[in-house]
């Protein structure tokens, strides 16, 4: 067992920059009566951090995430982005949805092209096309390009889900589990692909998901939520391991094993605790 | 590559075709001819007055054979766009007549249930307040709106038309509605995160997401005004498909009623085979 409080301190490194995003007391509730999702909320994102929220299923992760995006209301609380309050979508901030949620009708270059119209209206159909591919290829998608996504297969599509994701250039990539769906070799594929994107272009992310090793091989910081209802944040935890790790190498680094120790440790005992006011 | 079920299916076709023909050869061979008008040609009072002795060959012809039926309507379609005046026109100017309502009466149909189908599928308020009118307008018979529109409309060529218009325009309305109504969220939650203007939501996002939804309703409506134009021709027409059946009917001559009758149902199924096509092109598979 290592020593919880280690780990549960915030986040000191980062705190001298400026964040890009602060959370600060948000609170979901859907209906009047009961208790809320989740409350008191608050958590910053630096520039250039991959940031991974973990938690059981229903805890708000979604809402949580969903209201970064602007698609949702909180019912108390504020997200501050570079000095300004979210309260709509847009496009500084890309979202990857959990179910890829690619428009059926088109191929897998037009769901692109759609994005980079959106994001960059005055280009030619030909620069559109030529930069929809760009980002294709980026996720190492080269062929099917104009495959529609029911003729692709699940990795495929999320892949296409990221390119268009990162087609928009957003200040910030929101990612609700996109790599849910799949099976482990492709999502260890996809995983050290986006390591390496973000990397290259100090992409800032924040990125849902459920698995522990997910989370330690991307994240730069993992937070915790509280299991609901009523969830909070209980703990926010600096990855020790070297920004170079890669998925085969990472569990001989030294501190993988207790850090995986302590997450999976939060999940399956500590995360019910503190719901009921026991930590 | 012609499957095995396929062929099974074509050669079924073809004994049911024969099967039918046969029963019609042998129903109209055998049967007493028969008077338009119900009365028995057994009746002696009856042949007295038509002017036939009873006893002398027969001259009155019953319903058509499929041999008579096929000479005549060789005959009818060798020639299909004469014109010698409003009584006697080709069968194919005919149905040209009908089309032309029908593209007229529907097209305007589409033109308004589109959008008004996007305005109620889009706001369910509007689609609330506007619901008990179209649950109301909707199960009216195309022929009820008969009287009203002779008597406002005053024209029966705009009486056709409008018969049509009402009549195809619910379907279109309630079905691009729905396919407006349910278009998944997360779609449209991809466009609102993308910041994408209200017109290329609706052109790129709404429209074809609800575009098989909206043709479903198109076939409907099209189906409808195919039924109606008849009937509304029957009634006040001139020219037109129904116009000729009845003009037939009263010359008598059963043969063309008949080839009539086999090309309206031709042409609904030609119509409706162009839409499904259009429909197929429009379908996406999630
Ligand atoms: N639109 C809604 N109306 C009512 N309740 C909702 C709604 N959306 C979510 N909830 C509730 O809020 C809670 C959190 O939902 P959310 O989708 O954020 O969970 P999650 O942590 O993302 O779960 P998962 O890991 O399964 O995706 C759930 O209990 C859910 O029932
Ligand atoms: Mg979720």
């Amino acid at each position: 067992m290592p020593n919880d409080s280690a780990y549960a301190a915030p986040a000191a490194t980062h705190a001298a920059s400026r964040p890009l995003v602060e959370v600060s007391m948000l609170e979901k509730r859907y209906g009047d009566s009961g208790p809320p999702v989740f409350s008191d909320v608050s958590f910053t994102i630096q520039p250039g951090e991959f940031v991974c929220l973990i938690g059981h299923s229903g805890c708000g992760k979604s809402s949580i995430l969903n209201i970064l995006a602007g698609l949702e209301q909180p019912s108390g609380g504020t997200v501050i982005m570079d000095g300004h309050e979210i309260t709509r979508p847009g496009l500084e901030r890309g979202v990857v949805f959990q179910g890829h949620a690619l428009l059926p009708w088109l191929s897998a270059v037009q769901n692109v092209a759609f994005a980079v119209r959106s994001r960059f209206p005055t280009l030619s159909r030909a620069e559109i096309r030529e930069k929809a591919e760009y980002y294709l290829h980026l996720v190492g998608l080269r062929s099917a390009l104009d495959k529609k996504p029911a003729e692709l297969s699940g990795g495929m599509r999320q892949r296409v889900g990221i390119a268009r994701a990162f087609s928009t250039q957003p200040r910030m990539l929101l990612m609700d589990e996109p790599f849910g769906a799949l099976d482990a070799l492709t999502r260890g594929l996809i995983q050290e692909e986006l390591l390496q994107i973000c990397a290259r272009t100090q992409q800032t992310v924040f990125m849902i998901t459920h698995d522990v090793d997910e989370a330690i091989l991307l994240a730069d910081r993992v937070l915790l939520m509280s299991n609901g209802p009523d969830a909070r944040l209980a703990e926010s935890i600096d990855n020790p391991l070297p920004r170079t790790r890669t998925r085969e190498s990472m569990h001989h680094e030294t501190g993988f094993y207790d850090l995986r120790n302590h997450l999976v440790d939060f999940l399956v005992r500590r995360s019910a605790l503190v719901s009921k006011g026991e930590h | 590559m012609i499957s095995a079920e396929s062929r099974r299916a074509f050669f079924l076709f073809l004994a049911l075709f024969a099967g039918l023909l046969l029963v019609w050869q042998l129903s109209t061979a055998s049967a007493p001819p028969r008077s338009p008008y119900g009365i028995p040609q057994g009746n002696a009072e009856y042949q007295m007055l038509m002017g036939h002795t009873p006893g002398t060959t027969r001259t009155r012809e019953g319903f058509p054979g499929p041999a008579r039926f096929a000479a005549s309507a060789l005959q009818a379609l060798h020639a299909p766009f004469h014109d010698n005046g409003p009584s006697d026109r080709g069968i194919g100017w005919q149905v040209g007549a009908s089309l032309l309502r029908v593209a007229i009466g529907y097209g305007l149909a589409v033109v308004v249930a589109v959008p008004f189908g996007f305005l109620i599928g889009l706001h369910p308020v509007i689609r609330r307040a506007v619901d008990p009118f179209i649950q109301i307008l909707r199960p009216i018979s195309p022929l009820a709106w008969m009287p009203l529109a002779l008597y406002t409309i005053r024209n029966p060529e705009g009486c056709g038309i409008f018969v049509i218009f009402i009549c195809s325009l619910w379907p279109i309305v309630l079905n691009t509605a729905f396919g407006v109504g349910s278009v998944r969220r997360e779609w449209l939650n991809v466009a609102r995160t993308l910041e994408v203007s209200w017109t290329r939501r609706v052109l790129f996002v709404l429209l074809p997401a609800a575009a098989p939804t909206i043709i479903t309703g198109m076939r409907i409506g099209l189906g409808i005004a195919w039924l109606a134009i008849v009937a509304a021709e029957m009634l006040v027409g001139s020219s037109g498909i129904g116009y000729f059946v009845w003009n037939q009917w009263n010359n008598l001559s059963l043969s063309n009623v008949l080839l009539a009758v086999l090309l309206i149902g031709f042409t609904g199924m030609v119509l409706d085979g162009a839409l499904a096509a259009l429909q197929r092109s429009v379908t996406y598979a999630e």
